[in-house]
This record gives structure tokens, sequence and C-alpha cells, in this order.
């Protein structure tokens, strides 16, 4: 089953009608569910919904054999943590998909570091859509953020201080932790190696 | 008092706040970090409160605003400072986006130390609100290095 989503903030009518226009041309459609948003286009070649809820939303991209999705973190996440491979074509600012370019450069780097596969627009989304084998997933990630993130805001929680407070203010212990958050904030692990 | 009582005095309370979508998803990857923490979660709809089950039984719903829609914006503001009344948070975690950011603004006048990760989604800037906390968040993180500055925000890794 081939699972396309727009997300839950807004439709993205651009995508679907191209889905939709590919299940016609393969007759694939049988194989296809969409969750379309407050759609204009009315699909007709495709089962779809307009919205899940979380948990039906996680079923659904774990039932499928591929996730065709706008480049949106929700749905990457997703894809990523269930180890599903996921195709993505970028919102575009200036069609008012939403409210910039944002997507545009996210799927451009998470492209480039091999944690997506990118159509930038509806003919490669076809393309790639026509040569379905070669979209692979990426590397299956954990449930959590990287540790350093989680020991930053952890330690945070813990020692750390209202930025500007006074140094009367503060114990040797968020002194302490200050040197341990500051070897975080120094030392990053680096997306591109996961 | 009952409650204080229960509590062991360094366990500390944490707001966790985020907008729907990418948002909510990035914030349940921090979880590990709010192990021991008192914990209360605001978001902007119900659907997500199944997937915090058994951390805590604190969620709260906020109006979906964007800069977009003043009214709405107002309403949400009024509805976080009842729930940072409710909450007391000592520290407050937002990864975006409205609704963290009056979160941290008003919080930190209420004496919470404040915590901003932009979300991932922004690769080439911070996102408008990003930006705009950078003096209102104790902790202002990017979440790609060549976004991070001397001054803020600073780089710890990422949700991925």
């Amino acid at each position: 089953m081939i699972f396309v989503t727009v997300g839950a903030q807004m439709p993205f009518d651009r995508l679907i009608a191209a889905v939709d226009r590919w299940a016609r041309q393969t007759s694939r459609g049988e194989d296809v569910f969409a969750q379309v948003g407050d759609h204009i286009y009315r699909p007709s070649h495709i089962r779809y919904t307009k919205q899940l809820e979380p948990q039906a939303f996680r079923a659904k991209v774990e039932s499928a054999d591929l996730l065709v999705a706008h480049a949106g973190m929700g749905s990457i996440l997703t894809a990523l943590e269930l180890g599903k491979p996921i195709l993505v074509m970028p919102r575009r600012g200036d069609l008012k998909e939403t409210r910039n370019d944002h997507q545009v450069a996210t799927a451009k780097k998470l492209g480039a570091f091999g944690r997506v596969n990118v159509a930038m627009d509806e003919a490669e989304l076809l393309e790639k859509l026509d040569q379905l084998n070669e979209i692979s997933a990426a590397q299956q990630i954990g449930p959590h953020a990287s540790s350093d993130l989680l020991q930053a805001v952890r330690s945070f929680i813990f020692h750390g201080k209202r930025r500007g407070a006074s140094s009367l203010d503060a114990g040797v212990g968020l002194a302490a932790a200050d040197v341990e958050l500051g070897r975080h904030v120094s030392g990053g692990a680096v997306l591109a190696n996961g | 008092m009952l409650k204080f009582l229960k509590v062991p005095s360094r366990q500390r309370r944490v707001l966790a706040v985020a907008s729907g979508g990418g948002h909510w998803v990035q914030l349940l990857r921090l979880m590990p970090a709010f192990d021991d923490c008192d914990i209360a979660f605001v978001t902007v709809s119900d659907a997500y409160r199944s997937q915090i089950s058994g951390a805590t039984r604190r969620f709260h719903v906020v109006p979906d605003a964007t800069r977009w829609n003043k009214l709405k914006l107002a309403w949400m503001a009024l509805r976080l400072i009842v729930i940072l009344l409710i909450e007391r948070p000592d520290v407050i975690v937002s990864t975006g986006a409205a609704p963290g950011f009056f979160a941290l603004r008003v919080g930190r006048f209420f004496g919470a130390r404040t915590v901003w990760i932009d979300s991932i989604a922004n690769v080439e800037q911070l996102s408008m609100s990003g930006e705009k906390i950078g003096r209102h968040a104790d902790l202002w993180l990017t979440q790609w290095p060549h976004l991070a500055r001397p001054q803020g925000p600073h780089f710890a890794g990422a949700v991925l």
C-alpha cells in the first residue's frame, strides 16, 4: 500500500492531484490511500480521507510499503521511526502552499543526507513513482532525539540558570552544570553522522 | 501541601509546549529528558493526549493560532496565562511554534526558566518565532550546526 499524506495543517492539492493522475495512468489506485486535509481537488482514482488521528496515522504508516508526503517533519520523522521509505514533495511558498520555502530547504538537506527521497515537482514525482522499486528506506532511527540534545535539555532542567542571573544566585552545582552544558553545546552530534 | 509531601524537593516542574504536526512529534522525541520531572503538556489538539498517557495526566489544549490571526492569538495567550498559573513550572520547554513562543514570554515573566529548541524544519534560517524568542530563552537551541552563533542559538544535537 502507498500511503499519501499532506499533514494535519493545510491541504496540498498539487501533491494529491499528481498521485491521482499517476493512479489513473497506471491503474494502481487500489494500492493508494491518501490523507488529503481540507482539499478542493477531488481525487477520483484513489481512496482518501481528510484527517487521521495520531494513532490511526501511525498505523497507516506502519502498514504502508511507501510513504508519499509533503516535506513536513511530522511525516518524515514518523517514516524514519518506522523504517519506511518516504518520497517527499516540498510545499512551495510562492504557491501559498505554506508560509515560505522552508520545506524546499528541508527536502534538499535531508535528501542530501540520504534520509528522504525527494521529488521537487509533480513531473519528478511521477517519474519516481514509475520506478517504485528504486525508492528505498533510510536507516531506521530510534524513538528519541540524539543523546546530546537530550542531555543538554535535561542538564538545563536540573542545573541551568536564567540567562543574566546574578552570579550570587549560582551555587557551585550550577557552575558545574554550565561546564557540562558547554561541553554538549560545543561538541554536539552532527546529523550527517547519524 | 499533600502534593508537596509526595514530591521530592528537587523534582522539577516542567511544562512542555508544542503546536501540532512536526512540532509535537519533535517534542515527543525529547521525552527521556523529562524523566523524574513533574511534567505537564500543552498542545493544540486533544487527539495528541493518548500519546503521552503514562507520562502524566496533565495535558492542556490551547487554540491553534498563528501570527496571521490576532484574535485567536490573544485567546491562546490568555489560555496560556491560566495554564501557567495552574502549573507554575520551574522550566518551560518548547519546540515551537506560536504557543511555545507565548508560553516562554509569559512564563519567564512568572520566573520560569525557558528552553527553545527551534524546529529541525528550519534549515536555512531560524523560524520567525525562533529568532524573536532568543532574548527570552535561557537555553536557545537550533538543530543545525550552521545556524548556531556565539551569542545563540547554540547547537547541541538534533531530534534526529
